[in-house]
């Protein structure tokens, strides 16, 4: 705006949306033109929380580069771990051992699940539903709690190592999350009595934020806001790694692509991921925790790309060796970066209010975006 | 002598006791409405401050007034000023026709329990609650910041259009009763033998979710939408001037809760009037029965907050014109109809 035009002269009104604002999820800004309360243009401006994570992988041993990536997407720290575990594994030629394995799998998806009851909780609360933030945390201590018996930590918990985990399972282990499992799914069904039949809550999804399929594979959409648009994508089944091929599940998709198909993808995951915890607790098999692995890990002169299915979408790590202890580039695909491109094709046309909603539903942490 | 003491000192005193008594009925209000929606989220709401956090509200009211005061640099001074004041002053002076009970003896002097009883009374509270807008509005363009002003458009927007649904609603009760004095339809409720509420259902319903409407509470709280205007209007407010909106919104909840208690739920009368049976419920006294009633309003508008995602701006607008609008004219029609048939007025 030139100096000489007062606020309400212009026709267009240019609003900045963060990085202080309550609801773009930590420190994203969105430049919003605005007619009135029609969004005319969004653009996203990143790096408020650029950490420079790929670089420190270059200066890091493999080892030490472990717990810089839960610090990523703090939200789901164990997909982080297990992506990157798995591709030097597999620079390294070898595989974790069964039951680590099994343990991976679990905690990877109690953590998918954590990290599906925050999106919820702050989803709805963006929508003005506050209740179900509280509600979604509950349930989220529970887990939050498992993985502060098991490892110490409940955030960044850097749960994995190298050629399997460190940490045996704790005594009670298998009965918290046999509890847990066994609650969750009524615990499910309670959010959704408060959003999903809800008129204003379909008045406020139905229809936002539409992607269509291809647009979304055009873009590079992945997670449950490419499966929202109905396309069957998931690595877990596609290209199963870890030991997911032994389990049964679904992957849930919608149809039209909006932020209510999204939604209900997302709370159809949480029940699919239960069920794998819940076959997963009950055929852990005994064995050593960690492959016959050298204390100094160099990895062959080559690279590789590992992708998994983060709880945001696809996860991918391009790790070029030189030989030596430290990586010659660590890259990393993160999925919220991604998916973050959709928003402007997303908002245009729509409401302020449905700004915050799409924001919401394409579940971004900045923490992943900014590195 | 009795002149003076029936038309100087009784309503002074009335006034005082009023406007003291809504003070801490709104200071509580926010304590109530914390711990009301702390329960239905599963946790305690405040603790530290007083057993149950019950000293909660004196230590927020004085955090309030000793924060520091800011006023933005391209701001409006003046009306930044005036704002809070055209807000709060119209939802406390409505308070002045509000029957909170009959007409009772106090030291053998006959002494009704409102402030006093106009002939237009439903009028005047109509016409002054609109003028509580006029501070939001001005508020949100004083401010001169971007956030404020979508907030204070918004409202603008939403409490015309919900306003001439609210004054439709009503009509119903007003052709039953045959008169716009609260007092009177109180009494023409006794007189009746129903509430209006039996007799007027849907005008009931509109009017309450009418009234939410106006008073910018979940799930219509657009104009403060939290997670989309930061704070909407009071954005740049702080420290006392915001507390002064604050305490506006609060009274404007009690006003349209006492308004559906005076028009549709009998005011200060007991349940079931008509039935002698029920008469042991007259050791109550009449007051107790309007603040229990007002309650359970105050009480379903947090209920609401804890439940209901927030409206978007062109719903709201359709719900209130599309929706309400032709269910109020058509309540209103079909009562006019029904009355001129059965007589309705005494």
């Amino acid at each position: 705006m030139s100096t000489k035009e007062t606020l309400f002269d212009a026709s267009e009104l240019t609003v900045s949306m963060g990085p202080q604002h309550p609801s773009t999820h930590g420190v994203l800004q969105v430049k919003l033109k605005l007619d009135g309360e029609r969004v005319i243009d969004a653009e996203c401006v990143i790096g408020y929380l650029h950490r420079g994570v790929e670089k420190l992988g270059e200066n890091q041993t493999y080892g030490q580069f472990v717990p810089t990536l839960d610090r990523m997407d703090y939200i789901a720290a164990v997909s982080n771990c297990l992506g990157y575990c798995e591709a030097i594994e597999k620079m390294l030629g070898i595989t974790a051992p069964p039951r680590a394995q099994y343990i991976r799998v679990l905690m990877t998806e109690l953590n998918r699940i954590t990290s599906h009851l925050l999106w919820l909780g702050t989803h709805a609360l963006d929508i003005g539903a506050m209740t179900v933030f509280l509600y979604a945390f509950r349930e989220r201590e529970e887990i939050l709690k498992i993985f502060e018996n098991y490892c110490g930590a409940r955030l960044t918990t850097h749960m994995f190592r190298i050629g399997g985990t460190q940490y045996e399972l704790y005594e009670g282990f298998e009965d918290q999350v046999r509890t847990f499992i066994k609650d969750f799914p009524k615990k499910v069904d309670e959010y959704e009595t408060l959003l999903t039949q809800n008129r204003i809550w379909i008045g406020r999804t139905r229809g936002v934020g539409a992607i269509t399929a291809k647009a979304a594979i055009d873009i590079g959409l992945t997670g449950p806001a490419l499966r929202g648009s109905g396309v069957n994508w998931d690595i877990r089944k596609a290209k199963p790694y870890a030991v997911y091929s032994d389990f049964e599940f679904d992957i849930p998709t919608g149809s039209t692509g909006d932020t209510y198909d999204r939604y209900m993808v997302r709370m159809e995951e949480m029940r699919q991921s239960a069920r794998i915890v819940s076959q997963a607790v009950e055929k852990i098999p005994a064995g050593p925790l960690m492959a016959k692995l050298s204390k100094i890990i160099k990895p062959p002169v080559g690279d590789i790309y590992h992708s998994i299915e983060s709880p945001k979408g696809e996860l991918g790590y391009y790790i070029v060796s030189d030989g030596s202890t430290m990586a010659y580039r660590a890259r990393v695909r993160p999925p919220s970066f991604v998916n973050l491109q959709a928003l402007k094709q997303m908002v245009a046309g729509h409401m302020v209010a449905d700004v915050v909603a799409v924001i919401g539903t394409l579940d971004i942490v900045l923490g992943e975006i900014d590195r | 002598m009795d002149f003076a003491i029936d038309n100087v000192l009784i309503p002074l005193i009335k006034i005082g006791v009023v406007f003291g008594a809504l003070s801490g009925v709104i200071a509580y209000l926010t304590l109530l409405e914390r711990k009301v929606i702390a329960f239905m989220q599963v946790r305690l709401g405040p603790m530290r401050v007083g057993p149950h956090g019950l000293l909660q509200p004196i230590a927020d009211g004085l955090k309030l007034m000793l924060k520091e005061d800011i006023v933005p640099n391209r701001a409006d001074r003046w009306i930044f000023t005036l704002a809070p004041v055209i807000t709060l002053v119209p939802a406390f002076i409505v308070f002045a026709v509000i029957p909170f009970g009959p007409t009772v003896d106090i030291f053998g002097r006959k002494v009704g329990l409102f402030i006093t009883d106009v002939n237009i009374g439903a009028l005047y509270v109509m016409a002054i609650s609109s003028i509580g807008i006029l501070g939001i509005i001005l508020g949100g363009w004083a401010s001169n910041s971007k956030y404020p002003l979508l907030g204070a458009l918004r409202s603008a927007a939403q409490m015309v259009s919900y306003e001439v649904a609210l004054g439709f609603s009503i009509m119903g009760v007003l052709m039953m009763s045959g008169t716009l004095s609260l007092v009177g339809i109180v009494e023409a409720q006794r007189d009746s033998h129903y509430w209006y509420v039996f007799l007027q259902p849907l005008g009931f319903i509109l009017f309450f979710i009418c009234g939410v409407a106006e008073t910018n509470r979940a799930p219509f709280d657009l104009p403060e939408a939290e997670s989309e205007l930061v704070a909407g209007f009071h954005t740049e407010y702080s420290g006392f001037r915001f507390s002064l909106f604050f305490l506006a919104e609060y009274a404007a909840m009690i006003v349209i809760s006492s308004m559906a208690v005076t028009l549709f739920w009998g005011g200060w009368l007991r349940p079931f009037p008509n039935i002698a049976a029920l008469g042991f419920l007259d050791i109550i006294p009449g007051i107790a029965w309007f603040a229990l009633k007002v309650l359970i309003f105050l009480y379903v508008y947090l209920w609401f907050r804890a439940s209901w995602p927030r409206y978007r701006y062109d719903q709201l607008m359709k719900v209130g014109w599309q929706v309400l609008m032709p269910l109020a004219i058509a309540n209103l029609i079909v009562t006019a109809i029904l009355v001129l048939a059965f007589g309705g007025a005494k």
